[in-house]
């Protein structure tokens, strides 16, 4: 999986209110979420944010509610990849349930500037700045995560799960 | 080998002799529930799963808490949604403002209701869910899809996590209670200071909280970061557990020499009211250094302090004052059952003659979502669990977070106020 995009880079402890504000949490369709993303603190964010950019966050990226509004939105303005210097458990879990790769990197997010143009190899390991002389390695993605990545997430994961319980004979079903 | 109390109930989940922390493991789930602003999206991937059947209807319970009673047409669509699965599932622990016997804010309804007990692992949509830990269960938060496959199939998977422990000693002043005890704690070691951790609360002063109080310091263990918090079971979750009609479950304590990742003492003798500055929960401050601060609004209730123990304190400082003219105050019980008691016992008499606005349970407020929201450059006192930019109104309003009794303090003041000021 190689990503090439602009970064976004955003600061430390960016929480799940500011990505989507809890006012539009009723909204489940992901391209309404993404017309709030981030709307009151980096306003040009939605409508400056092409398919295949890079969020770059700090630490503890994603704090906060639980809200899966977040990733969604993200993913719906096309973000291809999230790198961050750490994150939060919940938000974490949701980008890589999302089929949307979180890779954690200091080094990497201290060598990117806000527009730069960045590529990954995720498999690799490898981050290359296409703006600046940098690259450095990203710590890949855990086997276990990647697979649940690579099929789409965890929705297409569990349903080929439940499609070949179902496909099971009679009997095995029953002792399983 | 030995293990931490979290440690060892993940194992007896998984069936396991033995987890360290670090791995991933399979865990069936003993209660998995969402609420009305992470549970549509739940069971839209559910359905996309191809599933048919929740695996237990049982184990699944759905609290619509958050835009109740229904604030918006779009929140009526997404409630009678949710209210259409449940019955197509056949789960029986739906709760919804104004139907039932009981219904309200989802942590303090779901302990209330008897479905929280020891030993279980309790999967939320809702980051919050590190509330029951007060009662000795694992209870971590997720999204929505995960909550959807849990839903689907019965398990999640989990990292182990490190075990940093706490020790409260020393004696508590006054005005010092649980809310003080964890917005220290997560001055002390910041947003971040437990994250993929669990916080396990123990020592003297934890063991002479009552459960109310300990779910208040479990909820907001999600603000520094952690996975969940945890309290040991002892006489007083057993009380609890037997007040609300339910078995014990199964109670797990940690081995003495088990591994913690960090021990940390804290002595909470010389401790003042805390209160969390605008906008982290980590920016706390000392009571003291921030009374006069002047305010518009101030707000009691939520799933970290909307608790009979909450409510009895706050009236205790309002009973017989009145709000100050320059500032309006919310009051919301968390949960119906508690709205009776706090009636019958007069505290809702005390806070409506004080001339707060007392409403029907809802998370309304607390995440800017509808009821008191703040406008540009209010600034409010809220009994709630976090401050961020934005969190309840506009982003140029401000939210200060502390305890009941300086909310109400503060709310007669009509700035930030201790409450020795009113005269206790």
């Amino acid at each position: 999986m190689v990503l090439e995009g602009r970064a976004w880079k955003l600061g430390d402890n960016i929480d799940t209110d500011q990505l989507v504000p809890g006012r539009y949490l009723s909204l489940t369709d992901p391209r309404e979420l993404a017309a709030h993303c981030l709307e009151e603190t980096v306003p040009r964010f939605r409508e400056l944010a092409q398919p295949g950019d890079i969020v770059i966050a700090g630490e503890n990226f994603g704090c906060g509610s639980s809200r899966e509004h977040a990733p969604v939105a993200l993913k719906a303005l096309g973000i291809s990849c999230v790198v961050a210097i750490s994150y939060a458990r919940i938000f974490f879990r949701n980008c890589i349930n999302l089929g949307l790769p979180a890779l954690t990197s200091a080094e990497a997010v201290a060598g990117i500037e806000d527009r730069d143009r960045i590529r990954i190899d995720v498999e690799a390991g490898v981050l290359e700045n296409l703006t600046r002389p940098f690259h450095c390695p990203v710590p890949p993605i855990s086997p276990f995560l990647l697979q649940i990545i690579e099929v789409g997430g965890l929705t297409p994961y569990i349903r080929r799960r439940l499609d070949d319980e179902k496909a099971l004979p009679r009997v095995e079903r029953r002792r399983k | 080998m030995s293990m931490t109390m979290t440690e060892k109930i993940l194992a007896s989940a998984a069936g396991r002799e033995q987890v360290t922390p670090g791995e991933i493991v399979p865990v069936p789930v003993d209660l998995v529930f969402g609420q009305d602003t992470t549970m549509p999206m739940a069971v839209i991937e559910f359905e996309r799963m191809g599933a048919e059947r929740v695996f237990d209807p049982e184990r699944v319970a759905i609290v619509c808490d958050h835009f109740v009673p229904n604030a918006t047409v779009m929140a009526a669509g997404r409630t009678k949604a949710l209210r259409e699965f449940a019955a197509r599932q056949g789960i029986k622990h739906y709760f919804e403002a104004g139907r039932g016997e009981n219904f309200g804010v989802e942590h303090a309804l779901l302990p209330e209701e008897g479905l929280i007990r020891p030993g279980m692992v309790v999967v939320g949509a809702d980051s919050h869910t590190t509330s029951y830990g007060a009662l000795g269960a694992f209870a971590s938060g997720f999204g929505s899809t995960d909550v959807a496959a849990a839903m689907a199939v019965g398990e999640v998977w989990l990292r182990v996590p490190e075990t940093m422990r706490f020790v409260y000693r020393g004696e508590r002043g006054p005005w010092v209670g649980a809310k003080d005890l964890i917005l220290y704690t997560i001055g002390q070691i910041g947003v971040s200071g437990a994250l993929y951790r669990t916080m396990e609360l123990t020592g003297p002063v934890v063991t002479s909280l009552t459960v109310d109080e300990r779910l208040t310091m479990c909820n907001m263990g999600v603000e520094a970061g952690a996975k969940s918090a945890v309290v040991p079971v002892d006489r007083a979750t057993r009380r609890y557990l037997e007040a609300v009609g339910v078995a014990e479950g199964s109670v797990f304590a940690g081995d003495a020499d088990a591994e913690y990742h960090s021990v940390l003492e804290v002595d909470v003798s010389q401790l003042e009211p805390q209160v969390a500055c605008p906008s982290s929960p980590d920016n706390v401050k000392p009571l003291s250094e921030i009374v006069g601060i002047q305010l518009d609004a101030a707000f009691i209730g939520s799933c970290t302090n909307g608790r009979m123990d909450d409510l009895r304190r706050a009236a205790g400082i309002l009973d017989g004052r009145r709000v100050s003219g320059d500032l309006r105050l919310i009051v919301i019980p968390a949960t119906q059952r508690i709205y009776l008691q706090a009636m019958r016992e007069g505290l809702l008499e005390i806070f409506a003659e004080a001339g707060a606005a007392v409403s029907t349970p809802t998370c309304g407020p607390c995440f800017g979502g509808h009821m008191g929201l703040l406008a540009a450059g209010e600034c409010a006192i809220a009994t709630t669990n976090r401050n961020f930019v934005g969190r309840m109104g506009h982003p140029e309003s401000e939210v200060y977070l502390a305890s009941p009794v300086v909310a109400a303090a503060s709310a007669v003041m009509g700035r930030i106020a201790h409450p020795d000021e009113v005269g206790g």
